[in-house]
This record gives structure tokens, C-alpha cells and sequence, in this order.
């Protein structure tokens, strides 16, 4: 995601911390954010084996309340919201009316009437906007991005450590479900969710209480092995685990259906914005298909490179890079389906030089104990 | 970050290459500085023996978890050889990016190319004001 230099760069509470600790910085959706501390490797690896925290406050919260809040939200999103139970979270799609994405978001149900959506950092203003556009209902948007932030504790060991800092039984808070609870004594929305595919929480608070938080935690982390994680293994773990980034798998051009996440795509909820052309698309079958790949020599294909079947150019890399967990080189690319079968042999042009790949499933990475989706 | 020390008998380019000479053959490498800034070193693509290269003219890539860097060649001449320890081992080239980790040896084409490429302490400047830039 790039931003353009004109606009000013966000910063998150914690900042100044992040430099202190020596992270190396970047510009991810208009925010400086941390890309790495100890190197991307080492992050990646404390993750997968013990614990990494995040700031990841830079994601856009929008709170929807009122009594037509459900409805309101079950027209802009495309998975079915009316299944939620008070306490319970969704991944989910904000539509355009073509069937694509706005943005992929989690929706929390924290009641009847009320609804907390987590959107993407550079995003929330856009998506904050279509909402209130398609809001012909009796419910509020609020653009509540300022009033949060948020840190993801991720890792086998993240609910040991967390639990170290809060009376709030965390083994009862199954994934995808989430809790209001004090952490270190600051009031938090405790959500067992995370963008790593390993177990862990992200917390949501008043910005306030950054650097206290960020602070206990480390501190509650350190015997167990956690270390502070930026966006670079933040990248690579969601890469491993399968899971789709906006401007990359998905966006205004692509559908839930080729992203393969037909799994969010609730079609039998009731009319929502562009269930019509997805409906079409479901019936008349898809275009191209999103599927995962590794590559057949040491070379790595990245975002943006050419994908070819056969010397024809079928598409391009949507994300691709190592995978430390995994030992080889590992992506996603959008095929036609007919070409998109396990196994198949397709050819990524890195800087001009065609170098064979193999599609396989995905996700490539699955913790011992998957959880259920719900 | 500790201040680094750039071998003083070796000669560096503003695209952040070293370079070594002995006699008529002169090693290349990448300086701690563009490590750093790559981060974990993944993949390292070298040419093959034999290779004619170019001043200024990319001869490789070093690849790191995030990103592809060209590699730039501060003189022209023959590739005499290729550093193989990377090919196994690359994140060499975060450890010893000035010594174990060079890339390639190269027979000289013309020797007064390596006069016009700064020093130790020139090069330490520009990596000085690199860093400000950046923290500022």
C-alpha cells in the first residue's frame, strides 16, 4: 500500500517507543510503523515457538450502534452477522455494489445494538465513508479509530502471558470470541483473534494506556520468550497461515469468490451490497481463482511478478516471499480455475527469467490445533 | 547501532558496494551499512565464472526477507570467482559483510577505476548523513 508523499504520516501512542527499542520504520498505509526490531526472522520464529507483541493500533476501528445496527451492517458486509452471539467476532467483507472489496474486517458483536468493526489502517477513512453512504437504517456510524489502539499479543505462549496481567478467564474465550476485561488494570476488549495463524489475543483500548501496556506486557512476555514484532513477520506469518491482505489478494477489483472466501460469503442471508453479482458469479462460475504456490528452486517470487502457464501470461503474484517456518519460498497468484488444480506447474518471471512453481494447498501453514472458523 | 568500522584499505560506493584490491584481481562485497538496511539476508544471486561486468552495471542480487537489492559493480573486468558459502549459508551476509560473507573476485580490466570511489572515512561520512536523514 503506498501513500502519497504529500499526505502526513500517522503515528500510533507508540511511536517514540518503537524507535527507542531501535525499529527500523516504514510507511505502511499512510502510517509509520515499526517493520522490524531484532530482524524479521527472529520475530517470525518467537511467534511461531513463544510469543510476539504488536502494535497494530494503526488498524481503523468503526463502531455502529442503534436499533437498525444488524441491519446496517448485514448490508455492507457479506458474511452473516444475524449468526453472531453478543461476545463473538467474524471475519467478514465490506462490498461494493460490484461484489468486491472495500476492505476485509473483523465485526464484533458487543450487543444487540451495538457493533465494532476493525478495518484496515489505510482504509478506515474510505471505509468509514461507504458505510455511512449505504446507511438507510436506524443506526449511527462512528469513526472511533482515534479512540483505540490496539496491540496483538500472538504465540503458543500469548494466553499464559496475557493471563499474567488480568483476572479475565481467557481459557474460557474461545477463538473468535472476546471478552471485556482489565489487563493491567486498563479496561480492554480482549478478542481471542490474530492475523498469524497461531492462538493469541488483540486487545483493544483507550490510547492512553500505550505505553503502560506495551510495557507490562514486555515485561510479563520476557521469561516466556516474547519479543516486540513490526509488520515484516506480522507479513510473513500471515503469508504462511493463508490469509488474504488488502491490496494484495484482495480489493475493489476481486470478489470474495475468487479470493476463495466463499466460507464469508453468505449468500442466503438476504439481499446485501453486490450479493446480486455475486450470486451471478456463484451460478455462472469465476474467472480466476486465488491459489497458494512454492517455488521449485532457490528463487523467490515476489508481489507483482508475472505468472505464466504454458508461455502464456495468466496473472500476477499477489504476495510471495520466504517462509522461515517452512523453508522455502512460498506465494499466492490469482489462475484460471481450470489451471488452478493441486500440483499444477506454473512459471513466475522473476526480473525476466522464467523460474518454475507448483501450486499447493493452502493454508501452507497450520498450527497443530486449528480452530474452528466461524 | 554501534559505529561500524569500514576497513580502511578498502575503497566504497554511494550504492553501498566495497571493494578490495590485490594486485590486479579485487574483491567485492556489500558494506554493513546496506546489510543493515536490507535486513535478514535470504538469497544471494551471483554471476557466472567468466562473467564480463561493468562499473555501475548490476552483476547480482542480494535478497532479503522483504526486498530485492541490485548489486552494483564498481569496476569492470572478469569474474574469477564466486563466492559459494552463500549459496548455503547467505545470512553470512548479515554476519560478515566485509570479510566472510564477499561475493565475488574479479580480474581488473582497468585499475584506474578504483581511484575515483571514496574511502573509508569519505564513505563513513555519507553513511553519517544516510542515518540522519532517516531518524530525522
Amino acid at each position: 500500500m503506498t501513500t502519497p508523499a504529500t499526505a502526513e504520516i500517522r503515528k500510533t501512542a507508540l511511536n517514540s517507543t518503537h524507535r527507542r527499542l531501535g525499529a527500523k520504520m516504514v510507511n505502511f498505509g499512510g502510517w509509520d510503523m515499526p517493520l522490524e526490531y531484532s530482524g524479521i526472522l527472529a520475530e517470525h520464529d518467537a511467534v511461531r515457538k513463544r510469543a510476539g507483541l504488536f502494535d497494530v493500533s494503526h488498524m481503523g476501528e468503526i463502531e455502529v450502534r442503534g436499533a437498525g445496527a444488524l441491519d446496517l451492517v448485514q448490508w455492507v458486509t457479506c458474511n452473516d452477522a444475524a449468526k453472531l452471539i453478543v461476545g463473538q467476532a467474524q471475519y467478514s467483507g465490506l462490498m461494493t455494489d460490484r461484489g468486491t472489496f472495500v476492505d476485509d474486517l473483523l465485526v464484533h458483536k458487543i450487543s444487540d445494538t451495538h457493533y465494532l468493526l476493525c478495518v484496515n489502517a489505510g482504509n478506515q477513512d474510505d471505509d468509514f465513508r461507504h458505510i455511512v453512504m449505504h446507511n438507510r437504517f436506524d443506526a449511527k456510524a462512528e469513526n472511533a479509530g482515534p479512540r483505540y489502539s490496539q496491540l496483538a499479543i500472538q504465540g503458543p505462549r500469548a494466553k499464559e502471558i496475557l493471563q499474567r496481567l488480568t483476572r479475565a478467564a481467557l481459557d474460557s474465550v474461545r477463538y473468535y470470541h472476546f471478552i471485556f476485561g482489565s489487563v493491567s488494570g486498563v479496561e480492554c476488549l480482549i478478542a481471542r483473534t490474530g492475523y498469524t495463524g497461531e492462538d493469541g489475543f488483540e486487545i483493544y483500548f483507550d490510547p492512553q494506556f500505550s505505553e503502560k501496556l506495551w510495557g507490562d506486557l514486555l515485561g510479563a512476555g520476557e521469561s516466556a520468550g516474547m519479543i516486540p514484532c513490526g509488520l515484516g513477520a506480522r507479513n510473513t506469518l500471515r503469508l504462511e497461515a493463508g490469509m488474504c491482505l488488502y491490496g494484495h489478494e484482495i480489493d475493489a477489483e476481486t470478489t470474495p469468490l475468487e479470493a476463495g472466501l466463499d466460507w464469508i460469503c453468505k449468500l442466503g442471508k438476504g439481499a446485501f451490497l453486490g450479493s446480486a453479482v455475486l450470486a451471478r458469479q456463484k451460478e455462472k462460475g469465476i474467472l480466476r481463482k486465488l491459489v497458494g504456490f512454492e517455488m521449485l528452486d532457490k528463487r523467490i517470487g515476489r508481489d507483482g511478478y508475472p505468472v505464466s502457464i504454458e508461455g502464456r501470461e495468466v496473472g500476477r503474484v499477489t504476495s510471495g516471499g520466504p517462509s522461515p517456518s517452512l523453508k522455502k519460498n512460498i506465494g499466492m497468484a490469482y489462475v484460471p480455475p481450470q489451471s488452478s488444480a493441486l500440483g499444477t506447474e506454473i512459471d513466475i518471471s522473476i526480473r525476466g527469467q522464467v523460474t518454475p512453481a507448483r501450486i499447493i494447498a493452502l493454508p501452507f501453514y497450520k498450527r497443530s490445533q486449528e480452530p474452528e472458523k466461524t | 547501532m554501534s559505529p561500524t568500522n569500514y576497513p580502511a584499505d578498502y575503497r566504497y560506493t554511494k550504492d553501498h558496494e566495497w571493494i578490495k584490491v590485490e594486485g590486479s584481481v579485487a574483491t567485492i562485497g556489500i558494506t554493513d551499512y546496506a546489510q543493515h538496511e536490507l535486513g535478514d539476508v535470504v538469497f544471494v544471486e551471483l554471476p557466472k565464472l567468466g562473467a564480463q561486468i561493468k562499473a555501475g552495471q548490476s552483476f547480482g542480487t542480494v535478497e532479503s526477507v522483504k526486498a530485492v537489492s541490485d548489486i552494483f559493480s564498481p569496476v569492470s573486468g572478469e569474474v574469477t570467482e564466486t563466492n559459494q558459502l552463500l549459496s548455503d549459508a547467505p545470512e553470512k551476509v548479515n554476519q560478515d559483510p566485509h570479510g566472510a560473507a564477499w561475493l565475488i573476485k574479479v580480474k581488473l580490466a582497468d585499475p584506474k577505476e578504483v581511484s575515483s570511489l571514496m574511502d573509508a572515512t569519505a564513505y563513513q561520512a555519507y553513511v553519517a548523513e544516510k542515518t540522519q536523514e532517516q531518524s530525522a
